[in-house]
């Protein structure tokens, strides 16, 4: 009830045996929050995100989610407690409907699966009458928002998005970020990686900030955006996020 | 003497298919190329030479009665085209597709022995081929120990050729490509030629082994064609150790030597109801050693070598290339 | 001309029912197996081993065949998808975990198909068998000369890819099939059980496969060879259809069976095999990606 939704702890991961792309990670997020994770390519965001869905090999360190130990469950597993995730690429099916991605969804919590559908169509207007197209024939923003109805649909408590903003128009950066403060108002927590770091702290709660696979810096979202540290990462030296 | 003309007959044919072991490991050990074909780039070479150089038959083609060298050159020529073909269409896809392309090839090679009875007189195949040393010796112990020679002498010359052209820049790129094919894009290198070249290169080795194994039985036939030599092959290369080519040659007299080892003591331990399945028995252990040696020990005998190309060792650098 | 349209449907039959399993293993497993023609063949012999343990008594009306064999089909579905699971137990699954390459599965499948054509010869001989020493006139209807069984092949394979289209798009399980073969990672992120779905694979892959495996017998009868002569038009249906789409495969089935009987008619028998490859290479050549599919 009051822990952290979702907590890494000294997370050590990596692709490939030798080499360690996350060095000791930690991190949480708190029921209610959206939690932003930014940083230089590289930095192992990405990779963090990734070992949390039991895509990455972990090493050492654990993932707590409602304070059971999920490291090294298997993927499919998670959404079935209630962790969704939303990967940046490939994340529909390009062969089948929005109806059929958005079903596949919903097959972990069979129950709810109508009503949320529904909620869903609610959340995505466009969606709605775009339900029987093939995914593979939708504009990428509408692909966005089909992945993110997509992980919706099992009605997690959290849900992690792997850089929601890429490649999408300011316009649509501004809708997708719009949603995800919806999501949010019906208490699910939020941790996304991104590199829009401007925009992501702008609706966020909290973020860190990770250098070669450690946090570098942590704390409320606005102290981020002021600070001279962030700015110089990002801008060079001198700048801050928020002018 | 029986023993060692059965020694010598042993040996020619592991030098025979050694050359095949050779192609396949060009092909799938330095460029990741799988080929099913095998055997049709080996039948391509045998009915080659088997047109260029056999007497004349009055219902089939060919029968230009020409020296053997001709015959050898021209299997390397029709087998390289064969391959030039296949290759071409299907390397620039995916892999698989090479293997179900030269699969096909295989087959029809198969089907045209069998059936254009106008050209390959069909089952019955082409006879009487020249024997290579045959006009020198009367004892065919003498000409076969000959013809041993030749063959070794030919063995060696394509393993010293495959070893400089590994260790050479050609050979680097190849490996490079099968590493890390974006980074060898990169070089300015088409990646497709390269392969397409392995690929060709090794089974025109192929239709070599064919053309030698043609004029040492001195006949063709079909049967000799079928789907069991590709499967021999790729046993022998994984057994050896594929990508090594000192692997290939030990790989094809070991199993080789299996292969016929068994069939007398499969005839010794089988009851008579079956006998006349030692040949099957045969198949299936030998498939079993094959999915066993992929399950447990797929680097082979002779695991593949890091070559480290000549220009790599100067200057006392000590860097590996492989 | 209508007679070869027949004639081109009734031999697809069974290639289509053996491709079926090829796409799906192809676009889930990622691999070509090479061994899929000697799960046609494994099954017709399944049933065979019914057939010679309970006989074929009760040939219903005008077919070679009763409710013994029709109970063998069954037996043979369930014993050849269990050895489907043995196979992908105890050598795929192993190679996949490890990390091999499909090349080395590839290769694999290949030993494995010589290995299963191999022990049927071992155990039932080299030369063609039959479920049953009947002799079945051939109907004429409306000029075609088509036998009952033929009839019961093609209605039976007609019937059984209807029934595939239902479960791809009606069931649970054909979704998470479709979606495993677009993405194995996306799925499981989706929370769908990849493990299952190849589990499940194989045996819907295999299961049709015996089934095409009976028919063929019931029509052709059995030799040890015949699944594996298969195979080359089973690949070429995959090819000219698209590899990425299940519906293609069956479509290139159809289409081969055609391009095969017209071969048949118009040329000669024996060279049938030899229009699958012809039409491997012209669909490579012109439009890779086949029919109905993605670009490769």
């Amino acid at each position: 009830m009051s822990g952290p939704d979702l907590e890494v702890r000294d997370l050590v991961a990596g692709y490939v045996p030798d080499i360690d792309i996350l060095r000791g990670v930690s991190i949480a997020v708190h029921p209610g929050e959206i939690v932003t994770v930014l940083g230089p390519n590289g930095a192992g965001k990405s990779t963090m995100i990734k070992a949390i869905a039991g895509l990455v090999p972990i090493r050492s360190g654990s993932i707590l989610h409602h304070g059971r130990d999920i490291t090294g469950r298997a993927t499919h597993t998670l959404v079935g407690t209630g962790l969704a995730y939303v990967p940046q690429v490939d994340n529909v099916f390009l062969r089948m409907s929005v109806a059929e991605n958005l079903e596949l969804g919903g097959f972990a919590a069979p129950a709810e699966a109508a009503r949320r559908f529904d909620q869903i169509m609610i959340l995505f207007p466009d969606l709605a009458r775009l339900r029987h197209l093939a995914a593979g024939k939708l504009s990428g923003g509408q692909r966005q928002m089909v992945a993110v109805g997509r992980a919706l649909m099992a009605g997690p408590k959290v849900l992690m998005l792997d850089e929601p903003s890429a490649g999408l128009s300011p316009k649509l950066v501004e809708i997708v970020f719009a949603k995800l403060l919806e999501i949010r108002g019906s208490g699910i927590s939020i941790l996304m990686v991104e590199q829009n770091a401007k925009a992501a702290l702008a609706i966020s709660d909290r973020g860190y900030v990770l250098a070669e696979g450690q946090e570098r810096f942590a704390g409320p979202a606005a102290a981020l955006l002021a600070s001279p540290e962030v700015g110089a990462l990002y801008l060079g030296a001198g700048s801050r996020l928020a002018s | 003497m029986d023993i060692l003309s059965y020694l010598i007959f042993f040996a020619i044919i592991a030098g025979i298919y050694s050359l095949s072991t050779l192609g396949l490991n060009l092909q799938w050990g330095f460029t990741g190329l799988m080929s099913v074909g095998i055997v049709g780039f080996f039948g391509v070479g045998a009915y080659t030479t088997a047109f260029l150089t056999g007497p004349h038959y009055p219902d089939a083609f060919g029968g230009f009665g020409l020296p053997i060298p001709v015959g050898l050159v021209g299997a390397l020529v029709a087998s390289g085209i064969f391959a030039l073909f296949v290759g071409t269409v299907t390397i620039r896809l995916r892999d698989d597709f090479l293997a179900i392309g030269t699969f096909g090839i295989a087959i029809c090679v198969q089907l045209v022995a069998m059936n254009w009875k106008s050209v390959t007189r069909g089952f019955d195949g082409l006879y009487g081929l020249p024997k290579p040393f045959a006009g020198w010796t009367n004892s065919p112990l003498v000409s076969n120990a000959l013809y041993l020679a030749a063959t070794t002498i030919i063995v060696a010359a394509v393993y010293w050729g495959m070893e400089r052209m590994l260790r050479s820049p050609w050979g680097r790129v190849l490996r490079a490509i099968r590493e890390d094919e974006e980074a060898a894009g990169a070089l300015g290198k088409s990646a497709f030629s390269f392969r397409l070249q392995s690929f060709v290169i090794g089974s025109m080795l192929m239709g070599l082994s064919g053309a030698l194994y043609a004029n040492f039985t001195a006949f063709v036939i079909p049967l000799d064609m079928l789907p069991i030599f590709t499967f021999q092959v790729f046993v022998m290369l994984t057994v050896g150790g594929n990508g090594n080519n000192k692997g290939a040659i030990a790989g094809t007299i070991i199993v080789w030597a299996l292969w016929t080892l068994t069939e007398s003591v499969l005839a010794a331990a089988l009851p008579p109801t079956l006998q006349n399945q030692v040949a099957t028995v045969r198949v299936v252990m030998v498939g079993l050693v094959l999915v066993l040696m992929l399950l447990y020990r797929p680097q082979g005998i002779f695991p593949e070598e890091k070559i480290i190309s000549p220009e790599a060792r100067l200057g006392g650098r000590s860097g590996n290339d492989g | 001309m209508m007679q070869v349209i027949v004639d081109g449907l009734v031999s697809a039959s069974y290639v289509s029912l053996g491709v079926v399993g090829l796409s799906l293993i192809y676009n889930i497993l990622n691999f070509a197996n090479f061994a899929q023609g000697d799960y046609l063949t494994v099954g017709g012999y399944i049933a065979l081993i019914f057939v010679i343990l309970f006989g074929t008594a009760g040939a219903i009306a005008g077919l070679t065949f009763g409710w013994p064999l029709i109970v063998a089909a069954f037996g043979a579905v369930l014993l050849t998808g269990l050895v489907a699971e043995l196979l992908d137990r105890s050598i795929y699954g192993r190679l996949r975990r490890r990390g091999s390459s499909r090349i080395t599965l590839i290769m694999a499948s290949f030993g494995v198909a010589l290995m299963l054509r191999n022990i049927v010869v071992i155990f039932f001989g080299p030369e063609p068998i039959y479920y049953a020493f009947a002799i079945q006139p051939a109907l004429r209807l409306w000029g075609i000369r088509i036998t009952p069984n033929e009839i019961v092949v093609v209605a039976v394979t007609a019937a059984l890819v209807v029934c595939l289209h239902l479960f791809l798009t009606r069931t649970r399980l054909g979704k998470s099939m479709r979606a495993v073969s677009e993405s194995p990672s996306l799925a499981r992120v989706t929370g769908i059980n990849v493990d299952v779905v190849i589990r499940w694979t194989w045996l819907i892959g295999s299961g049709l496969a015996a089934i095409g495996g009976v028919l063929f017998g019931i029509a052709l009868g059995l030799q040890p060879n015949f699944g594996f002569e298969l195979l080359l038009p089973m690949f070429a249906a995959l090819i000219v259809g698209g590899v990425t789409n299940i519906y293609g495969a069956i479509l290139g089935a159809v289409l081969i069976g055609l391009a095969e009987s017209l071969t048949v008619q118009y040329f000669a028998p024996e060279y049938r095999q030899a229009v699958s490859f012809v039409a491997v290479i012209l669909v490579l050549l012109v439009r890779p990606q086949g029919l109905v599919g993605e670009r490769p």
